[in-house]
């Protein structure tokens, strides 16, 4: 059996009197892509946190390629190799499209391997992450200047410019078309493809069904269903939870 | 511009302002430069936590004050030099940065501004109940008229405005160099989205603590000539609003993104405010930050440079 890449144990998390996550247990294989979800505040959001060090976890554990998260914080994780993108994208305004992902190379790349990556070095990282979403041509210009469908990609180049191990992707498809879909479904396939796991939290059942090997789902902070796609899907619990 | 070539043109700049000012041979000129080269190394301080990080610091009195008030105690314990006390004053205001800066930056916006506005409070209660460096009474500095330099005698307001001059180049290579290098890209993360930057891997709180505490030690530093230049220190004066107003409102005129924006507001603002001194009183340099201030919110909100930026950007479209 293949050792666990990412291993939640009893996770739980309040806030205040609302428990938002209920004791969830779930393993993540080296290169697994796996699908999250669950209706809105059934804690997908909340998991992503404490896996990500945004939000530490009451209970239980998180362990990432053998190492215990817990207590550490969301930069640390990210040097360890996880690595996400936001439901929102978060550029930074200031700087330009390529400088956005000079960020994690100068910080979390360099954190990991305790090296120094030389100038040119550093430029042909970034032009190679934004060729891989197709922002290349659009490597001067500012966050602002982008279209929602290439913030999306930003937020992407940017979570990979970290050169993680595992990739939370939390909604990157929300509020984009079909062709925009399938444009972003092809990018998370491409890096899954070059070994990175992926975990997929979406609302899009397509785009979920076409991409997870494995589909998980959490109801009011609890996990309810773990298992292959087309028969989670079919799960009456789950039925019952979507449709009511 | 390299950093070598940088360097060399602010030390020749500096070089020229000196000379210029012998030039003119007027006390006055001394005194009032030393007061807006002072408000240059305070508004680039500012402007490393303030402009870099985007946490707003009105505690700046607070800093400024420390390194004047550390002048007193060592100038009564060990009568060290002025150059010494500056680094004395800097160290001593860096460490209450760092302090600072671990028990207040888990908060952030309004609330880490109305802590710094706190920490300037508690500091002055501890100053006036503090008789050793002259408590609410306040402590008298007796100034030498001159100072030997290599043989030569020099009117000592000549040497607190060459030291403020020193301090003035320190600051801004220091912001400069900052700005541009990988401690500064992590300071612009940020100011723009600290979540996004803890995500990519930027340590955020060891990169606030660091502003913090090289933002307090060039406060300090501005503040350790101050007794000398004064002769009378008081809390009243050490602690007074226009530094705190001044230090935020000089840089949010000049512009917060760049080394320059804190430079451009303070030599603007401070050059008003020593004409409004003389021509009318200094009474209403309080005032004209304000107006200034608004004024610029409204039709500059980036500052100066941001606006010949975004001429120039439309120019060149």
């Amino acid at each position: 059996m293949t050792a666990s890449l990412l291993q939640i144990d009893q996770v739980g998390k309040r806030f205040g009197g609302f428990v938002a996550l209920d004791g969830i247990n779930l393993n993540v294989a080296p290169g697994e892509r796996l699908g999250l979800i669950g209706p809105n505040g059934s804690g997908k959001s909340t998991l992503v946190n404490c896996i990500c060090g945004t939000l530490q976890n009451e209970t239980g554990s998180v362990t990432f390629d053998g190492r215990k998260l817990d207590g550490l914080a969301a930069h640390q994780r990210t040097i360890l190799g996880l690595s996400r993108s936001f439901q929102l994208p978060r550029p930074f305004h200031s700087m330009s499209v390529a400088d956005n992902l000079r960020i994690p190379l100068l910080y979390a790349v360099k954190a990991r391997s305790g090296s120094h990556l030389a100038a040119d070095e550093l430029n042909k990282h970034c032009v190679e992450y934004l060729r891989l979403v197709g922002l290349d041509h659009k490597a001067s210009r500012r966050p602002r200047d982008l279209t929602q469908v290439e913030m999306r990609k930003l937020e992407l180049a940017r979570a990979m410019a970290a050169e993680p191990k595992l990739l939370i992707a939390d909604e990157a498809m929300a509020g984009l078309s079909h062709s925009e879909i399938e444009d972003i479904l092809k990018l998370l396939m491409e890096l899954n493809a070059r070994g990175i796991t992926i975990i997929m939290i979406e609302h899009i059942m397509s785009a979920v069904m076409s991409f997870s090997q494995r589909l998980v789902v959490l109801v009011s902070g609890r996990k309810i269903a773990d298992g292959d796609p087309a028969e989670v899907v079919r799960n009456p619990e789950v039925e019952k939870a979507y449709l009511g | 511009m390299q950093s070598r070539t940088f360097i060399l043109a602010v030390l020749a700049v500096a070089a020229a302002c000196f000379a210029a000012a012998q030039l003119v041979s007027n006390d006055y000129l001394f005194f009032a430069g030393y007061t807006v080269l002072q408000f240059i190394v305070l508004a680039t301080a500012w402007n490393i936590l303030g402009g870099y990080c985007g946490y707003v610091n009105f505690g700046s009195a607070a800093f400024f004050a420390l390194g004047a008030y550390s002048t007193v105690f060592f100038h009564k314990t060990f009568q060290m030099p002025i150059p010494l006390l500056i680094l004395v004053g800097g160290l001593v205001s860096g460490i209450v940065g760092l302090g600072m800066g671990y028990l207040t930056l888990r908060l952030r916006g309004s609330f880490f501004a109305i802590a710094t506005l706190a920490l300037a409070v508690v500091l002055q209660t501890l100053i006036v109940n503090w008789d050793y460096v002259g408590g609410s009474r306040g402590a008298y500095i007796i100034r030498p008229n001159t100072i030997s330099i290599v043989g030569r005698e020099v009117p000592y307001i000549e040497y607190l405005f060459f030291l403020m001059l020193a301090l003035a180049v320190v600051a801004i290579i220091t912001a400069r160099t900052v700005e541009r290098s990988r401690l500064g890209f992590g300071f612009a993360t940020i100011r723009d989205d600290e979540l996004a930057a803890e995500a990519s891997g930027v340590p955020t709180l060891r990169l606030k603590l660091i502003a913090t505490t090289l933002s307090g030690a060039l406060m300090g530093m501005a503040g350790a000539p101050f007794p000398y230049y004064i002769g009378f220190l008081q809390p009243q004066s050490a602690f007074a609003l226009d530094y705190a107003v001044n230090s935020i409102a000089m840089p949010m005129i000049g512009g917060t993104g760049s080394w320059i924006g804190p430079l451009v507001g303070a030599i603007l603002l401070g050059t008003i405010q020593q004409v409004a001194t003389v021509t009318i009183s200094s009474a209403v340099n309080v005032l004209i930050v304000g107006v200034l201030l608004v004024a610029f919110v409204i039709i500059a909100p980036n500052g100066l440079v941001g606006l010949v930026q975004d001429l120039m950007r439309k120019k060149s479209r």
